[in-house]
């Protein structure tokens, strides 16, 4: 053949065209239908793809050294970057401040804090992160504020108009003038220092030489212009001494509760929101007995207090509220240990990371939230004494007790996912307990996102069991009837309103079941319940009644047409139903049964629930069922229900022991695609439930799916985001999912046809 | 008894109550539909009552009766209503009461016991504003400038005549208001993109530039004139107006540049009434939607759902079936085509979302977002592909019915007997001169079977199209009078996105409530419709089949 075929293809003239011409045919269809089916894999491979940068380890380069010029006779005491991570700063302790490239390390520019004559700087304070406050503490009990500013200018490319040159100028800036503010009045140095600043005012913690504690407190007004600052101390008080030396000093950014370190191995919690009135809180021993505290930071925001040890242990605490509405400083998780005893924690400026260092040059960092250790890094060198994020977290910079300066890019863009986070329980801050939550998004900025995706899931199973709970009853038997019994006139009607209950739109399902069958049953709920109990009853009661009437009606009607009698039955009971709910609701549940429900039993009731969602939901996955399960049964070989019936046995007998026994991969089969069908349904189960993410199996209350979920969220998330790829995440479940469940279903039936065919 | 219960007999009464309840809700949910969407535009009559309010002084109420409930006296008491009753139930209705400008709320549930004898004065009349919704109450007289005209039984044949005058005006406002400036506005915008984009690539020259500018002149002189024009006709309309009084007996001033339309709907005959009926039903089908769409038409969100059905089968059909072809035709028959068959199969099974969420991300985003940056640096930072629009939508709806229109095109060629092929090959033509010619032929009312059920799926399916490019309410068609006419970029309205949107989003859900069931009804309608055809197309096919295989 192949051989006649190239003789043919090689002649030429007319048959050669048309040879020709038969080949292009055949390479056209080949291509297209190879492409059609590639572009169809794309879908798994693209989602898959999108989503793989969630499960990736977080990479972090080599610390590598920055020539940076030592200081001669200062030591360093903070170090930072700007956002574009193009410039490092680093401050000595004297006032001396480098702005370098951190490419090279060069210096480029040089300044000096203009500290008052022959006053030394007797220690430094960094406030908040993102605000960039910093302050040192002078020798005469004065303060002096001053923040590192980078202006960006853009600049047209002269040679592509299309571009812009950017550049960036570091400066210092001083929000509060150049003349230091007095803390304390006795004029004693400020040995430690802790300080917070916004335009309304700073807050200032101050121990002084002589080992008080102080709380200062700043108001500033600017002019019309907006050129001068005028600042006053509004208050300023003496805190109640703490047991042992103080280690560390660490204020809120909103300048609300400040924690002391002290005596190696306590925390104190003082109020200061009243700056009139700061109190003492409470005084929690954060380790036990004989470990010290070596290093502590609050995370960005805020609420957690991150403390590392002496043994090389780093803890989280942060306040919880406990049944009294009272706030207590809780230990919420600990991150996995470092081999020596920690020298630092740095935190990174807007999510609940934080880098770690132990005096053995180990650096590590970690993320709190998903109590996970991303990176584990050496430096390589001596030991670190101070870290720096940047802004973005995507580099760090930090300083070894020799005095070198070394930097590292990092790649941690998704660090909140672990599989705990996402499938377990997770302490969130400011939250009682643990708990599953999904919460994308908020107002304010110090937000911890939570992605927790088991009540989407909860939810997503819970859809599809209430569904299932409808559908599977009513599409099964409906098939066994429409399969075995029914007449093929009755057929020709019931076959064609089945498939255009397939063809609704879901949207008009959803659309129903939220503004009139939800409102419905919440007005009738003991109607609805009663009807669906008894309905099935009615259905015996009248196949009894139909079995007493005389046998020549029952002839004359025939078999075959029992759905069609029962029609006018259920109309008479779904209404007989409803209207005995009232009178019933008036007799046992004082008049109102959904609050009977909420009051008496104490199940939370919501107006868009389960029931509906079930019973809508069922309604879309009933005819899905219903045509494989009665394809199943219909093609059971004749031959074997001939021979049951032939040895004696009723219809249904036959109908039980050998049909269905045949039938039921077949069965079992569609109920797995009308599964797959109720789980990634979407338009129901967001116009129907209320779309929020609890976990219970009750009847009475919503849930919010997967699928809901990325219909709500999808448009407005941030493209590459955490949430982003999360939601890609979730579809990528569900094709999976229902993939999976789909092919098992189909090489079940295939099974079955061969075993049919077989018999 | 025990025998009847052994015998089975129940068990099958069970069942055939199943296929019975399947039946009853879907006819009971068609008939919903019907009901609700198609009663709508028919004249209800307008109640005049008394309302006791909680402070025990009567109130007049004038409204439209538009549902009754039964409803506990305790959810009563509770939502502060003050019922002295020793029942446990009592019913309230739902009363239309209108004037949304003057009480905020035009729906309000209000409890039987409450209400005083209904009566249904002649003369009420019904009003349909452009905003703000109806308007009930007693027409008191008809004004011209400021000065009344006609009073009492003169004002309505007055209104009438001043109606029509009013209406004509208005149209014409609106037909300069959506053509005539809308078409200013876009050469405006293709200006501005032009002059950016010299500008990009450094050919903006000073002829050019001037060019532009002489173009922009012309058309700002257009706009200048229409804006004019415009203002002109404003100052027409607003010469007359009507007065008349609400329920609580204030008089209210309309002018007749808001009024679309004015009934008496308690003395209207039947005739009237159909006639009514016949011409709110043609504006649902050919208006634009007004009042955050609780209100007017739904033709923006017809036109889109057609035109992004007919993008999707026009691209659905040849890859559907190409893929079809080779998989039956040329693929070698083995493990691995059944596994790509039974794949191609499930596809169908995959959630829609999970395309919406892919077509955001591939065809947006990825292709959109490389569109924009190959084709389109002028419009920087605004996207043009790169956001989400009709040609995406129609991709992914296409993506999402691939599977549909494959296993229908396998379907049709594995049925076409062997004996035609064998025939075909056996009298000398090629494979492709076979296929072509005979089994595609054959086999097209299968590959109609399936692109028409693919047409009712995409017209259905809303969940992936809220994330590629449908959206509540869009300014312009797709298609329009403006070069290139055919805007695939846009973002576009659809029927089932409409439902969605104005029963769950809206702020007014009972004002736009019969309009979500109207639309529905028009869905399912369009969706039966092909569903049906689909069947019947099937069903000749097999029989034309059984016809080829006895030959």
């Amino acid at each position: 053949m192949e051989k006649i075929e190239s003789s043919i293809t090689s002649a030429g003239g007319f048959t050669g065209r048309r040879m020709a011409k038969d080949r292009l045919f055949k390479y056209v269809m080949i291509f297209g239908g190879l492409s059609v089916i590639i572009a169809i894999s794309t879908i798994f491979f693209y989602l898959a793809g999108v989503v793989s940068p969630l499960f990736m380890p977080s990479h972090m380069d080599e610390l590598k050294p920055l020539a940076v010029p030592s200081l001669a006779n200062q030591s360093t005491v903070h170090l930072a970057m700007e956002e574009q991570v193009e410039i490092g700063v680093r401050i000595a302790d004297q006032g001396d401040v480098t702005f370098f490239s951190l490419l090279d390390g060069k210096p480029s520019l040089q300044e000096q804090v203009p500290l008052p004559e022959s006053v030394r700087a007797t220690s430094f304070a960094a406030g908040d992160l993102r605000k960039r406050a910093m302050a040192f503490g002078l020798a005469d009990g004065r303060l002096l504020l001053l923040k590192d500013d980078y202006k960006v200018t853009f600049t047209q490319d002269p040679k592509d108009p299309t571009k812009d040159i950017r550049s960036i100028a570091p400066g210092l800036v001083y929000p509060l003038g150049t003349d230091a503010l007095v803390v304390d009045d006795a004029g004693q140095p400020l040995k430690r220092l802790a300080i917070q600043h916004d335009e309304e005012g700073t807050t200032a913690v101050a121990q002084t030489g002589d080992d008080r504690l102080l709380l200062a407190y700043f108001t500033s007004e600017s002019d019309f212009a907006g050129e001068s600052v005028t600042t006053e101390r509004a208050a300023v008080h003496e805190l109640p001494r703490l047991k042992g030396e103080i280690d560390q000093i660490l204020l809120e950014v909103k300048q609300r509760d400040l924690y002391v370190v002290h005596g190696g191995r306590f925390v104190s919690h003082f109020d200061v929101q009243n700056k009139d009135e700061p109190s003492l809180k409470q005084t929690v021993a954060v380790v036990p007995e004989g470990e010290r505290v070596t290093a502590a930071a609050l995370l960005s925001g805020g609420f957690s207090l991150v403390l590392g040890t002496d043994k090389g242990h780093l803890v989280q605490w942060f306040q919880v509220r406990d049944a009294n509405n009272k706030n207590t400083l809780t230990r919420i998780r600990e991150f996995k240990p470092m081999d020596g005893p920690i020298a630092l924690v740095a935190p990174e400026h807007a999510r609940k990371g934080f880098v770690a260092a132990d005096d053995k040059g180990g650096v590590n960092l970690y993320y709190a939230t998903s109590e996970r250790l991303l990176v584990e890094r050496a430096t390589g060198a001596a030991p670190a004494r101070l870290a720096a994020f940047a802004p973005r977290a995507n580099a760090v910079l930090l300083e070894t007790t020799q005095g070198e300066i070394r930097s590292a890019h990092i790649e941690n863009e998704y660090p909140e996912i672990s599989f705990g986070s996402l499938w377990g329980k997770v302490w969130y801050e400011s939250y009682e307990q643990p708990d599953y939550i999904w919460q994308s998004a908020a107002a304010n900025s110090d937000f911890e996102p939570k992605f927790s995706v088991a009540p989407l899931t909860f939810g997503t199973l819970k859809a599809a069991f209430y569904a299932m709970m409808v559908a599977v009853p009513l599409a099964v038997l409906g098939a066994i009837f429409a399969a075995y019994f029914m007449s093929p006139k009755m057929r020709s009607v019931v076959k064609p309103s089945i498939e255009i209950m397939e063809a609704l739109p879901t949207v008009i399902l959803g659309f129903l079941a939220g503004l009139w069958l939800a409102p419905f049953v919440d007005n009738n709920l003991a109607g609805t319940l009663l009807a669906i109990f008894l309905l099935p009853f009615s259905f015996v009661i009248t196949a009894w009644v139909w079995h007493r009437l005389p046998g020549q009606l029952i002839k004359n009607l025939g078999p075959g047409w029992e759905a069609a009698l029962l029609v006018p039955v259920i109309i008479l009971v779904i209404w007989g139903a409803v209207s005995l709910g009232h009178p019933v609701e008036a007799a046992f549940f004082n008049g109102d049964m959904p609050r009977w429900v909420s009051n008496e039993l104490g199940w939370s009731y919501e107006q868009r629930n389960s029931l509906v969602v079930g019973i809508a939901m069922g309604f879309a996955a009933i005819p899905i069922i219903f045509s494989i399960a009665e394809d199943a049964i219909f093609s059971v070989p004749r031959h074997l229900t001939s021979g049951s019936l032939a040895l004696g046995a009723t219809t249904w007998q036959t109908l039980f022991n050998v049909v269905l026994l045949t039938a039921s991969p077949g069965i079992f089969s569609a109920i797995m695609v009308g599964f797959g069908r109720a789980i990634g349904e979407t338009m129901i189960v967001l116009m129907a439930t209320g779309n929020t993410a609890v976990m219970d199996m009750s009847i009475f209350t919503g849930f919010r799916t997967l699928s809901a979920n990325i219909g709500v969220e999808m448009p407005e998330a941030a493209v590459g985001s955490t949430h982003y790829l999360l939601l890609f995440f979730s579809a990528l479940v569900l094709f999976i999912f229902t993939f999976f469940i789909n092919t098992l279903a189909e090489l079940v039936r295939q099974r079955l046809r061969e075993k049919y065919s077989s018999l | 008894m025990r025998d009847w219960f052994k015998g089975g007999e129940p068990w099958i009464w069970m069942t055939a109550g199943a296929v019975a309840l399947s039946l009853v809700s879907v006819y009971a949910v068609l008939w919903m539909t019907a009901a609700q969407g198609l009663g709508h535009w028919w004249p209800k009559p307008l109640v005049e009552t008394t309302l006791t309010e909680a402070d025990g002084s009567v109130k007049r109420l004038i409204g439209e009766l538009r549902d009754k409930e039964e409803i506990s006296l305790h959810r009563l008491r509770e939502s502060g209503y003050d019922i002295k009753s020793d029942d446990q139930f009592t019913s309230r209705y739902l009363v239309k009461q209108g004037n949304r400008d003057v009480y905020g709320v035009d729906f309000k549930w209000v409890p039987t016991p409450l209400l005083g004898e209904f009566q249904y004065p002649r003369d009420v009349i019904s009003i349909e504003r452009h905003e703000w919704g109806s308007f009930f109450g007693h027409l008191k007289a008809v004004k011209e400038n400021g000065q009344v005209v006609a009073e009492g039984n003169a004002a309505w044949p007055e209104l009438e005549k001043r109606l029509a005058r009013s209406n004509k005006l208005f149209d014409e406002i609106l037909s300069i208001e959506k053509h005539d400036i809308g078409k200013v506005n876009y050469n405006l915008e293709r200006l501005r993109l032009k002059q950016r984009k010299l500008e990009l690539q450094g050919g903006l020259t000073e002829a050019a530039q001037a060019e532009i500018d002489q173009e922009r002149q012309i058309h700002e002189t257009e706009f200048a004139r229409l804006q004019a024009r415009l203002d002109g006709l404003r100052a027409q309309n607003a010469r007359d107006s009507l007065t008349a009084e609400i329920q609580d007996g204030q008089v209210i001033e309309i002018p007749f540049g808001k009024i679309a339309d004015v009934i008496k709907p308690n003395d209207m005959s039947v005739v009237q009434k159909i006639s009514h009926y016949l011409q709110k039903l043609s504006e649902f089908i050919v208006d634009d939607p007004r009042e955050a769409n609780t209100e007017g038409g739904i033709f923006p969100a017809i036109f889109g759902t057609v035109m992004m059905v007919l993008l999707m089968s026009a691209m659905v059909t040849p890859l559907g079936i190409m893929a079809a072809v080779y998989m039956r035709e040329y693929a070698k028959q083995g493990p691995l085509i059944q596994i790509i068959r039974i794949s191609v199969n499930n596809l169908a099974g995959v959630p829609s979302i999970v395309y919406g969420v892919f077509g955001l991300g591939f065809f947006v985003y990825f292709l959109g977002g490389n569109i924009d940056a190959l084709f389109f640096p002028e419009a920087h930072p605004a996207p043009v592909f790169g956001s989400p629009g009709i040609l995406w939508s129609s991709l992914t709806l296409a993506l999402l019915t691939l599977p549909v229109v494959i296993v229908a095109t396998e379907e049709g060629l594995s049925r076409v007997p062997r004996s035609i092929r064998e025939g075909s090959l056996a009298l000398g033509a090629t494979k492709a001169e076979t296929l072509w010619r005979t089994v595609l032929p054959i086999a097209s009312p299968a590959m109609m079977t399936g692109l028409i059920l693919a047409v009712a799926r995409a017209a259905g399916e809303v969940a992936p199209l809220m994330l590629v490019g449908v959206v509540k309410l869009a300014p312009s068609l797709p298609l329009d009078g403006n070069f290139p006419f055919l805007h695939l970029e846009r973002k576009f309205m659809h029927l089932g996105f409409h439902i969605y949107d104005v029963g769950f989003q809206s702020p007014n859900v009972e004002a736009a409530r019969p309009l979500v069931f109207a639309t529905s009804l028009l869905l399912v309608i369009i969706i039966i419709v092909l569903n049906m055809f689909a069947i019947r197309l099937r069903n000749r096919l097999r029989e034309r089949m059984r016809g080829l295989e006895s030959v």
